[in-house]
């Protein structure tokens, strides 16, 4: 493990902790986000550009800014004063340690199969493209179809003027 | 000589880097592509404020500043030193770490978008496979920054302003996308430096820029209208429309905050136009064949002058749009453009070479243009506006 990595992966894990427990509902839609770049920035390190940047591209920039807006369309801007745990914490949290014991108890006694260390592929944004256009091509059409309709789709609701308008 | 002049900022890096140990070669390497990316571009911010205060002036039928230095063109200098030393003032209410971090976050995506712009020759800092998508990815995450500016201020006007801004700046960025995934699929690469050698070579003194396609030039006006409203410059300045909301999402920021903010929507606005000039306009390419002696960097900034000065002139003559005319715009005129110049150019690459591809695509992209205008304007009454005082 790098050094690297390893500042990368504590930011990420602070930033989703901080999701989880900030008080206020835009703070941890903001601590998401930057546990979305953190995710980015660690796939960059892997040499995974093309995921790294569409990361960024797709959570940062469209989910993050969904969510945000979400926020401030449906709460207002009181933060509440309620414990930030559920009232039945309790028993959430001996249910986890249960179902962990049971699952850890299940992976130390289940025999072991020999791992092989696998090699990284290089993978560039060449080959990434050639793939989908040629394994994945039907799958690519389907998703680009869909997400074009949608396109079109939203347009069309939003092209009705109401009546009377200028 | 030529090449050596052309070359000449490579091969001083090259030379300073020689200088250090093995080890520290990488660092030295990356430290001297960011100085002269801030050095260089930091330096025609400072003259592009002056240059646009004085055109804006000259439109406008007034001299503009004209006190400090030879003819108001060191103005620059006193406005920098004034933004450091003035008061930095927090509003009492607002969410102290987050409007701390805003401008900082939306500058520093916008100086990684440099990057990746090839400015001259061998003269890019990175060269990614997929640089047009690191470009795209770091001008989307300035709109989380946006957010937390009108956000954190806790002021109604900087909040409509942020939400203002997210919502044009997410409308015209899949035109801008699909502007530029014409020339993606022409390509087929995603290299900003494999772009601009793709518009390499001349017929006979013309130059094979993709501009000078139908589809082309239809996605450069669609790239160009969609990074002005991006970099939410007039005629698209709702968000920080001062008659209206002070500044928009900036109203409660002074000092050097606001001075970050002025300095990433002009950075922001460079490095849009480096886009389109590598994408539409050739990037460092001389234009003219008999041209080819002048440096390749000289071309790309002399382009990039030329277009900021466009950006000058439309923000100086074209009144700001309403907010539905935006988004009407937005979303039924130019996304309706940007997909069939998608089909435009996948006619063009198809049908080989002739003069018939020049007939079917410039029907196929000036046909839905005329059709979609006349759609768009059938029931609005539109006459000449007159004016009362001007005439």
């Amino acid at each position: 493990m790098s050094p690297v990595f390893i500042i990368l992966a504590l930011v990420t894990f602070m930033a989703a902790a901080a999701a989880m427990t900030l008080r206020h509902l835009v703070h941890c839609a903001l601590a998401m986000a930057v546990s979305f770049v953190g995710l980015a920035a660690i796939y960059l390190q892997l040499n995974a550009q093309f995921v790294g940047f569409a990361q960024v591209l797709v959570y940062v920039g469209a989910v993050a800014i969904l969510i945000v807006f979400a926020i401030l369309l449906t709460r207002s801007g009181e933060v509440s004063n309620d414990s930030i745990v559920a009232p039945g914490w309790v028993w959430g949290v001996g249910m986890a340690v249960v179902i962990f014991a049971v699952i850890g108890w299940a992976v130390l006694n289940s025999p072991g199969l020999p791992v092989e260390a696998a090699e990284a592929p290089e993978v560039t944004v060449r080959q990434i493209g050639n793939d989908l256009m040629t394994r994945y091509v039907v799958p690519l059409e389907v998703v680009g179809c869909l997400l074009t309709a949608a396109l079109i789709g939203a347009v069309v609701i939003a092209l009705r003027d109401r009546e009377g308008e200028p | 000589m030529l090449e050596t002049l052309d070359q000449i900022f490579v091969s001083m890096k090259h030379w300073a880097v020689g200088l250090f140990p093995d080890m520290l070669q990488p660092l030295v390497s990356g430290a001297l592509s960011v100085a002269a990316i801030i050095g260089v571009f930091g330096a025609l911010f400072a003259v592009t404020t002056i240059f646009e205060r004085k055109g804006l002036g000259r439109i406008q039928n007034r001299p503009g500043p004209n006190r400090v230095g030879p003819g108001g063109f060191l103005q620059f200098l006193p406005d920098g030193i004034k933004a450091l030393i003035k008061e930095d003032f927090v509003p009492q209410a607002a969410d102290k770490v987050v409007h701390f971090l805003a401008p900082v976050v939306f500058l520093i995506p916008v100086l990684l978008a440099y990057a990746v712009l090839p400015v001259g020759r061998n003269m890019s800092a990175v060269d990614f496979d997929a640089g047009i998508l690191f470009f795209f990815a770091a001008g989307a995450s300035t709109e989380l920054a946006v957010f937390m500016a009108g956000w954190s201020s806790r002021n109604k006007y900087s909040l409509l302003g942020a939400l203002r801004a997210i919502a044009q700046m997410i409308s015209y960025e899949i035109p801008l996308i699909l502007a530029s995934v014409t020339v993606i699929m022409m390509v087929g690469s995603l290299n900003l430096n494999a772009i601009v050698q793709a518009q390499e070579g001349y017929h006979w003194v013309l130059p094979r820029w993709f501009v000078l396609t139908p589809w082309g030039f239809a996605g450069f006006f669609l790239f160009f209208i969609a990074a002005m409203a991006e970099s939410n410059r007039s005629p698209f300045d709702l968000p920080e429309a001062e008659s209206e909301l002070v500044a928009g999402y900036f109203t409660e920021y002074s000092g050097f905050k606001f001075a970050l903010f002025f300095i990433a929507e002009y950075f922001g606005m460079f490095a849009v136009s480096g886009l389109a000039i590598t994408l539409f306009l050739g990037g460092w390419n001389a234009p003219l064949s008999f041209l080819t002696w002048v440096p390749s960097y000289v071309w790309f900034f002399v382009k990039l002058i030329s277009l900021i000065f466009l950006f000058i002139w439309v923000r100086g003559t074209v009144p700001r749009l309403r907010m539905d005319q935006l988004m009407n715009f937005a979303w039924k005129f130019m996304l309706p453009m940007a997909l069939i110049n998608i089909v435009a150019a996948a006619v063009w690459h198809y049908m080989g070479g002739g003069w018939t591809r020049w007939l079917v695509c410039t029907l196929l992209v000036v046909g839905p243009y005329v059709m979609l205008g006349q759609a768009l304007l059938e029931h609005k009454q539109v006459s000449r506006r007159t004016y009362r005082f001007a005439d």
